[in-house]
């Protein structure tokens, strides 16, 4: 039972941190129609960015923050690069094309960090150490719940900026409609362009967080955890905050669990069941639990 | 309409490239490590070929098609490691057909289960799939697990250049007979149907084209020949590993697609060719060679959006298809 | 002989009624015109009788078989073929290839002697071949034929589209605004092609149409629909003239 506590809770905070990572997924997918694929390999490059500035600077706490600070922005600046570099020149094309541009960009970044850092896992240096705490008999890491009040926070505000904003209601609008945004006077480019900010400063903060959890970084480690918060925003439904906080928690959960009580026999496969968790998810729910159903006009 | 004699004419061709090539290796004109890099070339033609059925001419995104190889490749593998009771040539026939038919299954229930989906929701659950199949290869007995599948009996046996000469051959028969299976696919009503799915879904229904079942068929019949292509590969390395077919041999089949031009059959073939080969030329572009992949990607939808260089590619496409017409179907 | 009839036919969109309690009878070898101001809902009819939408309401019978809730496959193959408002072409495909398509069913090999190619895959193909090319003929497109169906003029592609349609050999033919974008010319000629195709093909016309010289010029019948609704029905100059359908027309 204590283990089963404990593996939830260890799952809860794994879920919001998918949460986390899917929100910037679902907010590009929601506005400019595409799956950004290179999304998970921006916190792949932020956890990189960690790795060399507190190697650089150390992990004192004002030397953490400048760090935590380059790296968000950093990321920010090349969510916005690769928006302007590789997708702007493809809003006509078809999806496919578009598709195929954003695997290019995930797969460029894979190998730009395999060039400079080498495909060995690096650590990255420890920055939180927050202890744990007891409830009973119940361990819980306080890493855990700062994660959880973090993810739920953002949400929070991301929830206040698009409803109380004039650039959050500029958002829903290009969402709904680019043409008739457009007619409205509303900045369709600056509009897009400021998506890909906010979800990749969210990827920033996403990777400060999963560094501090899980401190090794390889060049795949983006993709991988991308792809499972992709489905995690899928699953939760498309445009949706509390969508992508049950997707994510969801994920989290059935992982650890599966880390924790797959039997020896099957463990050797855990990354496979994994990513049969994930494919069971997209077959179930393609159009997301709270998201809403498209209607192609014949 | 051109007669069916006329169709034959290019497996007229390719019989004679397959006697200048003997003729090269014969004569070890062609250096050992090009005779070494011939079947790899076959097998990835195939690859190659079978994954533009899906996304040229179907129009579907698979990053999983690495997937259908590994069940290819451990099926075949596994057949010719263990049922040695029968001759070699046979056992090669039986684990082709074999592996034939197991990955057309899979892929038709694979693409079964998720045929509500499309664009970048299948192109997730392809990847995932790719990744699925990769991990549960180690827990299934006789396949060696994570370290893999060894001591599989080679194609490649014998003395130098007569091994590569055995190996080559093999692989050539097989992948000729693909493409020939291929093409005649794309030729007939159901390769015409195929291209309708991609064109425009719901007008192919409303002339009667069942798009689920179209859809559901192209899938299993290009995972069908990765399969194929997966024995050549056990075949010619003697060993398999999980780690043979991850996601990066998907994207590395998707470059030679794209670069050849989604739905150009020729230009998946040259495409592979230089892709292949390139690495063993430029030794020293050995390590950027991803990279350039993922730029080659990117460089080609770019160019692809752009009007000039769409009508600049048309006429050069319209010159060159006079001559290579019997290759040249689909998009421009 | 009754061909198609519908019965309190509707659909609703979350709480919006598009279409609402329509009753239609065409006969056999009719042409109808179906009219209506714009967002009416006369797309959506077609729309439920091609089984792109299920009908929440009521039902539909081609030769008295109910075709309600089937899908556009199975309903193609019972025997309705449509033509598409926005054009919906094989843009990538040849222009004789777009017509193959519509012969799919016709053709028997199968996918095995395809694969091979067999004899009887050269036969059926050499017979596709001359039955797309008559197809062609009749709408004068057969020196086009190895165009791309996308580099065609916009009139011409619509020819197309109807001519792809009734590759699959169709009991009833629906048009869905035959003439938009076409010239004053043009419309007299495929008005012309328009009953050529009735006499010939022996076929039923259901179309849309905004142009009123055309529908006047060959729907023996009409319907109008305004608001989801039947507004006039029955003979074309008595609706035509009807004050209802003009001040439906003009507004008030």
């Amino acid at each position: 039972m204590q283990t089963f506590i404990s593996t939830l809770i260890d799952g809860l905070s794994l879920g919001s941190l998918y949460a986390l990572v899917a929100l910037g997924y679902s907010m590009v997918y929601g506005i400019a129609k595409m799956l950004n694929f290179a999304h998970g390999d921006v916190i792949m490059i932020g956890i990189y960015t960690l790795f060399v500035t507190l190697g650089a600077m150390g992990t004192s706490p004002l030397m953490l923050a400048l760090s935590a600070l380059i790296m968000i922005a950093f990321c920010a600046l090349l969510g916005f690069t690769i928006e302007k570099l590789a997708y702007k020149p493809l809003r006509t094309a078809s999806p496919l094309s578009v598709l195929i541009t954003a695997i290019g960009v995930s797969y460029l970044l894979q190998n730009i960090a395999l060039l400079v850092f080498g495909s060995r896992q690096q650590k990255v240096p420890t920055y939180f150490s927050l202890g744990s705490i007891y409830i009973g008999s119940v361990q819980i890491e306080l890493l855990s719940l700062l994660i959880l009040a973090v993810t739920v926070l953002i949400m929070i505000l991301l929830a206040l900026f698009i409803s109380k904003t004039k650039l959050g209601s500029a958002m829903l609008a290009v969402s709904e409609d680019k043409g008739a945004a457009q007619l409205m006077g509303i900045n369709v480019n600056a509009t897009i362009s400021l998506t890909f900010v906010i979800g990749s400063a969210l990827a920033g903060v996403g990777a400060l967080l999963y560094a501090a959890k899980m401190p090794w970084v390889g060049p795949y480690t983006g993709s991988v955890f991308g792809i499972k918060a992709f489905a995690a925003a899928v699953f939760g439904g498309i445009g949706s905050i509390p969508g992508a906080m049950i997707g994510g928690v969801l994920i989290g959960i059935i992982e650890a669990m599966m880390n924790v009580f797959l039997p020896d026999a099957l463990s050797n496969a855990s990354d496979g069941f994994a990513y049969l968790v994930l494919i069971i998810m997209l077959v179930l729910k393609p159009s997301g639990l709270l998201g809403r159903k498209q209607i192609e006009k014949v | 309409m051109k007669t069916r004699l006329q169709r034959l004419l290019p497996l007229v061709w390719a019989i004679a490239l397959f006697g200048v090539i003997l003729l090269l290796m014969v004569t070890k004109v062609l250096p050992r490590s090009y005779q070494q890099m011939l079947p790899t070339i076959c097998t990835y033609i195939i690859m190659a070929v079978s994954l533009n059925l899906v996304v040229g001419f179907l129009g579907d995104l698979s990053l999983g098609h690495a997937a259908f190889y590994a069940i290819g490749a451990y099926v075949g593998g596994m057949i010719l490691r263990y049922m040695t009771a029968i001759p070699f040539g046979l056992r090669m026939i039986v684990a082709i057909v074999a592996a034939a038919v197991v990955a057309f299954g899979v892929g038709a229930a694979f693409l079964y289960l998720v045929r509500k989906l499309r664009g970048d929701y299948l192109a997730i659950v392809t990847l995932a799939f790719g990744e699925f199949v990769r991990s549960i290869v180690k827990i299934i007995p006789g396949t060696g697990g994570s370290a893999g599948l060894t001591d599989i009996p080679t194609i490649a046996a014998g003395a130098f250049p007569a091994k590569y000469i055995k190996a080559f051959s093999w692989s050539y028969l097989v992948m000729i007979l693909c493409i020939f299976f291929i093409v005649n696919l794309i030729r007939s009503r159901h390769g015409r149907a195929i291209m309708a799915v991609r064109d425009n879904a719901i007008a192919a229904a409303s002339v009667g084209i069942n798009v689920s079942r179209c859809r559901i068929v192209t899938f299993a019949i290009a995972a069908l020949f990765a399969g194929i292509a997966g024995v050549l590969y056990a075949a010619n390395t003697a060993a398999v590993n999980p780690a043979d077919f991850d996601y990066n041999v998907s994207i590395e089949v998707l470059v030679m697609v794209v670069l050849g031009g989604m739905g150009n059959i020729g230009g998946s073939i040259i495409a592979t060719i230089i892709l292949v080969a390139l690495p063993k030329i430029l030794l020293d572009a050995a390590q950027y060679r991803l990279l350039i992949y993922a730029v080659a990607l990117i460089a080609m939808m770019m160019l692809n959006a752009n009007p000039r260089f769409v009508s600049f590619k048309r006429r050069v496409g319209e010159k060159l298809g006079a001559k290579f017409k019997s290759l040249r179907k689909g998009r421009a | 002989m009754v061909m198609l009839e519908t019965k309190n036919l509707g659909i609703s969109f979350g709480g919006l009624r598009a279409v609402d309690e329509f009753n239609l009878t065409v006969n056999k070898g009719q042409l109808y015109g179906l009219i209506g101001p714009n967002g009416a809902g006369k797309t959506t009819v077609f729309n439920l009788l091609t089984g792109v939408y299920a009908p929440t309401s009521g039902g539909f019978f081609l030769e008295g078989q109910s075709l309600a809730g089937k899908s556009p496959l199975e309903i193609n193959r019972s025997g309705i073929a449509r033509t598409f408002q926005n054009i919906r072409l094989f843009k990538d495909m040849s222009v004789i290839d777009n017509v193959k398509v519509g012969l799919h069913n016709a053709a028997r090999y199968s996918l095995f002697e395809g694969l091979l190619m067999l004899p009887r895959y050269a036969a059926e193909e050499a017979a596709l071949e001359k039955r797309a090319r008559e197809l062609l003929r009749v709408f004068d497109l057969d020196g086009e034929r190895e165009y791309l169906a996308s580099n065609l003029p916009y009139g011409k592609q619509r020819k197309l589209e109807i001519a792809r349609a009734l590759a699959t050999s169709p009991k009833l033919l629906l048009l869905d605004e035959p003439a938009a974008g076409m010239n004053p010319n043009e419309t007299a000629e495929l008005m012309e092609t328009i009953r050529f195709v009735r006499d010939e093909f022996d076929m039923t016309i259901l179309l849309i149409e905004h142009d009123m010289k055309l529908v006047s010029g060959i729907c023996e019948q009409v319907t109008v629909l305004n608001f989801g609704t039947t507004l006039a029905q029955g003979e074309t100059s008595a609706v035509l003239s009807d004050p209802k359908v003009v001040r439906a027309y003009l507004g008030e």
